[in-house]
C-alpha cells in the first residue's frame, strides 16, 4: 500500500488569506505600455515592483515592462533588459523590491506558467497581475493570482494559479481627482476655488440626498432602515455641541486671523510694487 | 495631416527656423501620477526627475517621465547619475517610449523654487534642448486637495539677459524687465489614451465623496499658513538685506559723482587760468584718478528672484485663505441648520 504516503495536495507556501494592493499609476503604466506594445506583439508583460505590507498585503506600487517574444510554445523574456531596469529602479527607491509580474489579456494564458516560474526564482512566491486591456467580457478585469503547487507526494505535478482577493481603491487617484484621470483631455487644471466649489457642491447634494430620505422615511412613503438611521445620528453627533457665542467667537477669530493675513499679503505686494518703482526711479540720476 | 505629409524636408527644414511659441503644456495621467508618486514618497526631501515627450507646434506633449536618484555631493556619484541617465532612456526606448527629453520635474516646499539653481539648471538644459519645460509639484499643497502643478519656462528676453549676465539696472530698463518677467507659467493640459480613461471610468469608487473632497474640507489650514508666513519673513529679510546694498551702491554713486564735479570745476578754474597766461589747458579727464573708477553695480538678479518668491508667497496665501473663508461659512451654516 504505497498509496499512504503519495497523497495529492495542494500547497501554498501561505495559504493565509493574501491580499494585493495596486496603485493606480501600476494600471497607468501597464496601459501605457500596452498602447505603445510593438506591432506584432498580442500582448505586453512586466515586472510589479513594490513590497509587502506587516499585515501581508502585498502593496504593488510601481512597474516596468520587458520586451519579450512568444510563440505557440515558449516564451522569451529579456532577462537583461528586466535585470538592468530593476537595478536603475532600485537606485531611485532601494524599498521597491519584486512582489510579481503583469501581464495584458483576461485571465492565465499557456505562456504564463514558464514566465511565473521565472519570477518565483526571482522573488518567493511572485503575485501574477492581469489587466483585461481588450475589454474581453464587457469590462475591464484586473485580477490577481498566485501560484499553489500541485504535487502527489514529492513529486512536482503542476502548477496552479489561485485568484486572490485584489484591493482597487485608489487613493491616490482620488487625490488627484478622477475627474482630471477619466477623461481624454482636460484643458485647464481646477483651482484652488474651482476645486472648493466642486466639493461643497457635492457635499450639499449628498446633505439634500439625506434630507430628501429623512423626509421620505417620516412620512411613510420609505420602509426605514434601522442602519441608515444610525449612521445619519453618527454623523449629525459628531458635529460638536458649542454654545451659540462659543461657536461665533470661534468663527470670528479665525475669519479675522485669515483677514488679517490677506491684509498683509496685499500690503507686502504694494510694498513690492512700490519699491520697483522707487528703484527705477532712483537710476534717473 | 495630409499637408504636413505633403511637405518636403526641405519646406520643413525652412519652417523650423520659425518656431511657433510653447503655448500649452499637454501632459498625460500617467507622467502625473509618477511625478506625485516620486515627489511625495521622498517629501520633504526635494526630488527631480526627467521629462520625456514630443514637441508638437505649440503643444509640448509630456508623455513619460523617470525619476533621478537623490543626489551626492560626489563626483564619482555624479558620473553614475549621467549612465543611470543614458541607461533609462535607452531602456525606456526599447518599449517604444517617446525618448526625447522635453524639461525636467521637481518637488518644492511651499513654492518656494525661484533660485538661482533653477535658472543655472535651465540654461543647461537650454543649451541642449530648443524647448523645454519645468514641472513643479508642491506636494505640501496636495494635502489640501488642490494639484499644484505648474509648468514653467524662462522668458525669452530674460534669457538673453542671462547669458550676457547683464543685471545692470540700465539693461533692464531697456528691455523693459521687471520681476514677473523671468518665468513664464504655461498652462497644463491634461490628456489620457482611451483605454486609461475607459479603465479609469471602470474603477471609479461608486461614492460621491472622495479623498479630494476629504482634503478639502479639512478646517485646520493653520500650520500651512504659519509656515508660508514664516517664510514670507524670511524673504523680506533678504530683499530688505537687497535693498541696503542698491542703497549702498547708490550713495557711493552719487558721492562719486559730487567728487568727480568738484575735480572738474578745480580743473577748469585752473585752465582758465592757464588760458590767460596763455598755456595749453590740461585735459578734462583723468583716467589714473581713483574717482573716475566706475562703481560696480551690484547685480539685480537676486532681488528679483526674492521679490518673485515673495509674490509667490502673498499668493499662496491669498488663496489659502480664500479657500478658508468658504469653509469658515460653510461650518457656520453647518452649525446653524
Amino acid at each position: 500500500m504505497a498509496s499512504e504516503h503519495t497523497v495529492l495536495q495542494f500547497s501554498s507556501p501561505s495559504s493565509v488569506s493574501f491580499t494585493a494592493k495596486v496603485h493606480p499609476l501600476v494600471i497607468f503604466n501597464i496601459c501605457d505600455c500596452y498602447v505603445r506594445r510593438p506591432d506584432q506583439a498580442e500582448r505586453v508583460i512586466g515586472t510589479l515592483l513594490g513590497s509587502i505590507l506587516p499585515d501581508g498585503t502585498v502593496d504593488i506600487r510601481n512597474s516596468y515592462a520587458v520586451p519579450h517574444s512568444e510563440s505557440s510554445d515558449q516564451v522569451a523574456l529579456d532577462i537583461d533588459y528586466h535585470h538592468n531596469m530593476l537595478i536603475s529602479h532600485q537606485k531611485v527607491n532601494p524599498k521597491e523590491v519584486i512582489v510579481g509580474w503583469y501581464s495584458t489579456g483576461l485571465g492565465v494564458t499557456a505562456g504564463s506558467a514558464l514566465i511565473h516560474e521565472f519570477y518565483s526564482r526571482e522573488v518567493p512566491n511572485p503575485v501574477h497581475l492581469t489587466v483585461d486591456t481588450g475589454f474581453n467580457n464587457g469590462e475591464g478585469t484586473i485580477k490577481a493570482y498566485v501560484s499553489v503547487n500541485l504535487s502527489l507526494g514529492d513529486r512536482q505535478l503542476a502548477a496552479q494559479f489561485q485568484e486572490i482577493p485584489l484591493d482597487l481603491r485608489m487613493v491616490e487617484a482620488e487625490q488627484v481627482g478622477f475627474d482630471i484621470l477619466k477623461t481624454t483631455m482636460v484643458d485647464k487644471l481646477p483651482t484652488d476655488l474651482e476645486g472648493m466649489e466642486a466639493s461643497m457642491e457635492r457635499l450639499l447634494a449628498l446633505i439634500d440626498e439625506v434630507y430628501k430620505y429623512v423626509d421620505n422615511v417620516v412620512e411613510g412613503r420609505v420602509a426605514p432602515d434601522n442602519n441608515i438611521g444610525r449612521f445619519i445620528s453618527d454623523t449629525v453627533a459628531s458635529i460638536p455641541k458649542l454654545s451659540p457665542t462659543a461657536f461665533d467667537k470661534l468663527v470670528n477669530d479665525s475669519l479675522q486671523d485669515h483677514l488679517l493675513l490677506l491684509y498683509l499679503s496685499s500690503i507686502t505686494r504694494t510694498q513690492l510694487s512700490l519699491a520697483e518703482k522707487l528703484n527705477t526711479a532712483a537710476q534717473v540720476l | 495631416m495630409a499637408n504636413t505629409v505633403a511637405r518636403s524636408f526641405l519646406q520643413v527644414a525652412a519652417t523650423e527656423e520659425v518656431a511657433s511659441p510653447l503655448r500649452v503644456v499637454q501632459i498625460e495621467g500617467l507622467t502625473i501620477l509618477k511625478i506625485i508618486k516620486h515627489c511625495k514618497e521622498f517629501s520633504p526631501a526635494l526630488v527631480t526627475g526627467q521629462l520625456l515627450g514630443l514637441d508638437v507646434g505649440s503643444v509640448l506633449e509630456v508623455t513619460n517621465c523617470f525619476p533621478f536618484p537623490i543626489r551626492e555631493e560626489d563626483e564619482e556619484i555624479e558620473a553614475d547619475g549621467a549612465n543611470y541617465q543614458l541607461e533609462m532612456m535607452r531602456c525606456l526606448r526599447e518599449v517604444n517610449v517617446d525618448n526625447n527629453t522635453v524639461g525636467w520635474y521637481q518637488s518644492t516646499l511651499l513654492g518656494s523654487f525661484q533660485t538661482v539653481e533653477l535658472i543655472e539648471t535651465f540654461m543647461n538644459y537650454q543649451e541642449n534642448i530648443r524647448r523645454c519645460v519645468c514641472i513643479i509639484y508642491d506636494p505640501s499643497k496636495s494635502n489640501q486637495g488642490v494639484l499644484a502643478l505648474k509648468a514653467l519656462k524662462l522668458s525669452d528676453s530674460f534669457m538673453e539677459l542671462y547669458r550676457n549676465n547683464n543685471f545692470t539696472g540700465e539693461k533692464l530698463r531697456e528691455k523693459n524687465l521687471s520681476w514677473v518677467d523671468i518665468f513664464e507659467e504655461i498652462p497644463i493640459k491634461v490628456s489620457n489614451s482611451a483605454l486609461i480613461s475607459a479603465f479609469m471610468t471602470e474603477l471609479e469608487a461608486d461614492t460621491p465623496v472622495t479623498q479630494c473632497d476629504y482634503d478639502r474640507l479639512q478646517l485646520s489650514t493653520s500650520p500651512f499658513l504659519e509656515r508660508n508666513m514664516e517664510f514670507l519673513i524670511e524673504c523680506m529679510d533678504d530683499l530688505s538685506m537687497e535693498q541696503q546694498k542698491f542703497q549702498f551702491y547708490y550713495r557711493s554713486l552719487s558721492r562719486q559723482q559730487a567728487q568727480q564735479q568738484a575735480w572738474l570745476q578745480k580743473r577748469r578754474a585752473e585752465n582758465m587760468a592757464r588760458r590767460t597766461a596763455g598755456e595749453d589747458p590740461l585735459p578734462e579727464e583723468d583716467p589714473s584718478n581713483p574717482i573716475f573708477k566706475p562703481v560696480p553695480e551690484p547685480s539685480r538678479l537676486d532681488s528679483f528672484l526674492i521679490t518673485n518668491q515673495i509674490s509667490n508667497y502673498c499668493n499662496q496665501i491669498n488663496g489659502v485663505t480664500g479657500q478658508s473663508f468658504s469653509r469658515l461659512y460653510l461650518m457656520k451654516a453647518l452649525h446653524e441648520n
